[in-house]
């Protein structure tokens, strides 16, 4: 009995040490209660240097977490617990999570360098008057080619995939929205498309696309492309930017039946804490100069029309990131399908990803 | 008393088992009536036995039987090559080593040996055979996960293997039994429960195996472990990825219960 009892005993002298040591280590480090900041970010998504610079301008104390999917990332805010100040959620998120009430509205007067953004950015139909969101960068879903590895013409459009000449050489990236959104836009439909024929018809389509896809990967994509294991990529233009940047001969192209135009924008979560610290970053990452260092370090397109004129020609001038406004036009956001057709979409990318060549 | 102060040393591991074991399987269960949209349905039920899904039944007992073929093929007699060794302990530890390696780093090594500018490859090329596609095939998923889970497979044959009574060969070999006959006849039979043991081990994670099926394969493979991986972090149909989840532990049930001992 009396051993029993040590044994309980033991347990929670451990749990309460534990708790104990965690609240000491926090407090020495300066991260308590009013003065931080806790930032939830897709990996790799900001220049540090700029954390640093914005932790000592207002004295407030950065905590920056990751994560890698939408999905995760409300999953986390959904379950509370963890009180983050600032997330990046992509647009179809951002409409997912005011519907749940995850998100805070966002004062305007509080953000003055709001102006800064480009009208062609704000009060989007994702979010009407941008009343929960701040645009943070914007991209696009192309295609990523290496002119060595190809036999045929470089590819312009989505139907230049399904060449004979590529067999077993695309990648393609593990998004059901991504792929079933190409299959639709080469058939041009609409990616946003919910008519069970034409979503059937791009399935058919997609089948015969097995042939030449190599392998449908996840993060891996950059690594495998930058190392020429396949010649051609799909992917988000922000990793086609990293992959042409670890290996010079890769080129990428937004096709020209068009394609995906996405964004990540600030928000606030409903577990923030620090909501003044929450205002003081966005108005902080929204000034030009800042912005533009960012949107240097990160490779991807930056809404600050401010930023995008301090930035060099050569990167504000390349139409591969900064399409024209004549391909823009054929661009789509992705709507909020809501989940029972998403589970659709994905449903469809199963039955896709288990067609044999 | 002593039965009293024993069943109070059963109250953590009562608890634990119910938290841990009974508590989930409930939800899992439980789960898997709803839709996505929180209504309750046995639809999910209906869903799984469309071709679909059946088919990736069909593929992930086919993988997992390969996979746990070919463990068993290296397995057998690497334990009992292990236990003929000087330094068992050494050996023994040098197999298990790489189970504590943690199971994402393996599979990025292996794309790194498999890539088209790999290893592998090199010693291809230099041999005169060529480079070949080995990254994202059904061979390279079959092999990684069959090194994944070999030290899983040595392990409970090669306890079967030392408590092997060496008297029973040497009997066999006297009474004139070739050396397969003595494997065949005495040592496979005596042994066939490590054999049993290690199959369970590699058979039942095998089958829901998710990670490596897009690392190493490139979803060529998909498996019902991929299956529930996407409902439950892309689509967010909890119900369709815990019906799969209902049928895996049938499945697993129905495994432990063919290969079980029966004594």
């Amino acid at each position: 009995m009396r051993q029993l009892v040590q044994m309980f005993a033991a347990v929670f002298i451990v749990a309460f040490g534990l708790m104990y040591a965690t609240s000491l280590l926090n407090s020495s480090q300066g991260y308590s209660g009013g003065n931080t900041l806790t930032i939830y970010n897709w990996g790799d998504y900001i220049d540090p240097d700029l954390l640093a610079e914005f932790e000592e301008e207002s004295g407030v104390k950065v905590i920056y977490q990751t994560f890698d999917s939408n999905e995760a990332m409300m999953t986390k805010i959904e379950q509370g617990g963890t009180t983050f100040d600032i997330s990046v959620p992509s647009e179809y998120a951002i409409s997912k999570m005011k519907e749940e009430n995850l998100l805070l509205p966002i004062d305007h007067s509080k953000l003055p360098n709001l102006k800064h953004i480009d009208e062609r950015f704000m009060n989007l139909s994702f979010d009407p008057d941008n009343e929960y969101s701040v645009p943070y960068f914007w991209g696009t879903v192309g295609i990523v080619y290496n002119p060595d590895l190809l036999e045929g013409e470089a590819p312009t459009s989505w139907n230049d995939l399904w060449d004979p000449s590529l067999r077993n050489n695309i990648l393609l990236v593990d998004g059901a929205r991504e792929v079933i959104g190409f299959g639709l836009n080469s058939l041009r439909y609409s990616l946003n498309d919910t008519n069970e024929d034409h979503l059937q018809e791009a399935k058919r389509k997609l089948d015969a696309l097995t042939p030449n896809v190599k392998a449908i990967v996840g993060d891996e994509i950059k690594m495998l492309l930058a190392n020429e294991e396949a010649a051609v990529g799909v992917v988000w233009s922000g990793d086609a930017s990293e992959i042409m940047t670890e290996n010079e001969k890769l080129d990428y192209v937004v096709p020209e039946e068009g394609s995906n135009l996405w964004f990540d924008n600030m928000v606030i979560p409903k577990t923030a804490r620090n909501i003044e610290g929450a205002y003081a970053f966005m108005n902080f990452m929204l000034e030009p100069e800042h912005a533009a260092r960012n949107a240097e370090y990160v490779g991807y397109s930056t809404p600050n029309k401010e930023a995008l004129a301090l930035l060099p020609e050569d990167i504000s001038g390349d139409t591969r990131f900064y399409p024209s406004p004549e391909l823009t036009e054929k661009l789509e956001v992705y709507d909020n399908l809501g989940k029972k057709m998403l589970a659709h979409y994905n449903e469809l990318f199963l039955e896709f990803k288990m067609h044999r060549k | 008393m002593v039965t009293k102060a024993r069943n109070l040393y059963l109250i953590p591991y009562a608890m634990w088992i119910a938290l841990f074991v009974i508590a989930p399987i409930v939800l899992i269960v439980y789960y898997s009536f709803f839709d996505v949209n929180g209504a309750f349905t046995f639809d999910n039920y209906a869903k799984f036995f469309t071709p679909v899904y059946l088919r990736m039944t069909f593929n992930s007992f086919w993988y997992a039987l390969l996979i746990t073929f070919f463990s068993l093929l290296v397995a057998y007699p690497t334990a009992y090559l292990l236990t003929r060794t000087k330094h068992k302990q050494l050996w023994l530890l040098l197999i298990i080593l790489p189970s504590w390696i943690n199971l994402l780093l393996k599979a990025y090594a292996f794309i790194g040996l498999f890539g088209t500018y790999g290893l592998t490859n090199a010693v291809l090329e230099t041999l005169g055979i060529g480079t070949q596609q080995i990254l994202f095939t059904d061979f390279s998923f079959v092999f990684v996960s069959v090194y994944i889970f070999i030290p899983f497979m040595v392990l409970p044959i090669y306890n079967a293997l030392e408590e092997l009574n060496p008297t029973l060969v040497y009997a066999s070999r006297d009474l004139g039994a070739s050396w397969w006959t003595t494997f065949r006849r005495v040592v496979f039979p005596l042994t066939l429960d490590g054999v049993k043991s290690g199959a369970q081990a590699v058979f039942i994670p095998a089958l829901s195996l998710f990670m490596i099926t897009r690392l190493i394969a490139g979803n060529r493979v998909i498996t019902l472990g991929t299956a529930i991986e996407q409902h439950f972090l892309v689509t967010q149909d909890w119900g369709m990825g815990a019906t799969i989840a209902v049928f895996l532990i049938i499945a697993m049930a129905l495994i432990m219960l063919v290969t079980g001992n029966r004594r």
